[in-house]
């Protein structure tokens, strides 16, 4: 193994948080949204892809200023710029759709505290160049995207037999409706981290017989 | 503290820098999104309305003051009480409908009523925003039972025609005796409560203002088809 790990390409920095890093799935982070807005497809389609945009576009300005940020008033800048990008995402949804804003309710405005858009600032932005930032923060959201559809989906289908608002089952369907209540979201994170771990550790298995291949 | 300490002055410039891009930012999504987000708003509303008082096709914006009624186009924002007449395809007054808003578990619940004018009683309820818990304070949206309670509620004014003859208020779950009573949602009481303020607030205010210009809504109904 290198003693200095190499600088990541451009496709790893962009697959780190879809896979290896995954923020929902591998990191566990931002659980606020993950459980309460995934009752629906749309609806975590919509919160994964708004997450998306606040964080690659924080993670644009942070890089960008990255050499004039004291250590002292990081924190504050950091916020600053990420709340100023949940305003801009909270004005566009509100012009695409007053449905959706509606469902979404608080939780738009709550996307300043997710912990994945400030970590991702501190740990990966501030220390890097626009590029690779900017393609970081894009996994990080696609990830996190993906991780809240695989809840939403998942929750909608058992829930309320429906997917993207389309009925799945005839009128007989009984839905399951914990899957739609708090409990229920716990209930699919745990499937899908079970899931997910299992993969990883099958992917390592037969990475490890198959040689040190990848150095 | 620090070895090295950074000046005062590159903080504040950092920060006065980093304030004036995101101001710009933020004023600039304001600004472009600022016509869609109100044609938006208008579409719902009229959406709400319609939903509200079924059957209704076209609507006009009305200020409620004491000095009469004047359509809401130019009238100034604070002059009065909003409401909204809504008429169907002929032209004839179908009902009133007005927003009321009050503060539930975790904010405002601002919610739409509909007002019948020759039953002077409040014929339906649509709850237009709120911030309250998914799967319980939202349950006044689709309840059908809490619904039911919006289908005759009792709304007639005292004999002064000054105020309701007796208040709307919301009891707790079970407990509904007479037509002005809200019957509460059990678990989501405080939601429930929150609606049943707000609808008595706009109404105590709204309807002795309404009461002698009826038959003048009656008639603007004609002068503008849909």
């Amino acid at each position: 193994m290198n003693a200095q790990p190499a600088r990541p390409t451009p496709m790893e920095e962009f697959l780190e948080g879809i896979w290896r890093q995954n923020p929902v799935f591998v990191m566990v982070l931002g659980m606020c949204p993950v459980m309460a807005v995934t009752v629906s497809a749309v609806n975590a389609l919509a919160m994964g892809l708004a997450t998306t945009f606040v964080l690659t576009g924080s993670a644009l300005l942070v890089s960008l200023l990255r050499g004039w940020v004291p250590r002292e008033v990081r924190i504050a800048t950091y916020i600053v710029i990420i709340a100023s990008f949940v305003t801009v995402v909270d004005y566009l949804i509100q012009a695409l759709s007053l449905t959706l804003y509606t469902a979404l309710g608080a939780f738009i405005q709550l996307i300043v505290v997710n912990c994945i858009i400030l970590g991702r600032a501190e740990a990966h932005a501030s220390k890097n160049p626009p590029l690779p930032a900017v393609l970081n923060a894009l996994g990080m959201g696609l990830g996190f995207a993906i991780g809240l559809l695989a809840l939403g989906s998942v929750r909608e289908v058992l829930g309320a037999g429906r997917l993207f608002g389309l009925a799945l089952f005839g009128a007989d369907f009984q839905p399951w409706g914990v899957m739609v209540q708090p409990p229920g979201g716990f209930f699919v994170l745990g499937g899908w981290l079970l899931l997910f771990n299992w993969l990883k550790k099958r992917q390592g298995r037969l990475q490890a017989e198959r040689g040190t291949a990848h150095g | 503290m620090n070895a090295l300490p950074t000046s005062s002055l590159a903080m504040v410039r950092t920060l006065g820098l980093v304030a004036a891009i995101c101001g710009a930012l933020v004023v600039t999504a304001y600004q472009g999104t600022l016509a869609s987000v109100e044609a938006n708003r208008r579409l719902a509303l009229e959406h709400a309305v319609f939903q509200t008082i079924p059957g209704a096709v076209h609507m006009r914006a009305f200020v409620a003051t004491p000095a009469g009624i004047v359509p809401a186009e130019g009238a100034p924002a604070a002059a009065g009480e909003r409401f909204y007449a809504a008429y169907d395809a002929g032209g004839r007054l179908l009902g009133i409908a007005a927003e009321a808003a009050a503060f539930g578990y975790a904010g405002e619940v601002r919610v739409l009523y509909a007002y019948d004018p020759a039953r002077e009683a409040i014929t339906g309820l649509t709850v237009v925003a709120h911030k309250e818990t998914p799967g319980i304070g939202d349950k006044v949206i689709h309840d059908a039972a809490f619904q039911a309670n919006f289908r005759a509620l009792d709304a007639r004014l005292n004999a002064a025609r000054t105020a309701l003859a007796n208040p709307i208020r919301v009891v707790r779950h079970g407990t509904k005796r007479a037509p002005w009573e809200i019957d509460a949602i059990a678990g989501a009481t405080v939601t429930s409560r929150a609606v049943g303020k707000a609808v008595n607030a706009s109404a105590q205010r709204l309807l002795p203002l309404l009461a002698q210009h009826i038959e003048a809504l009656r008639q603007a109904g004609g002068e503008n088809g849909p």
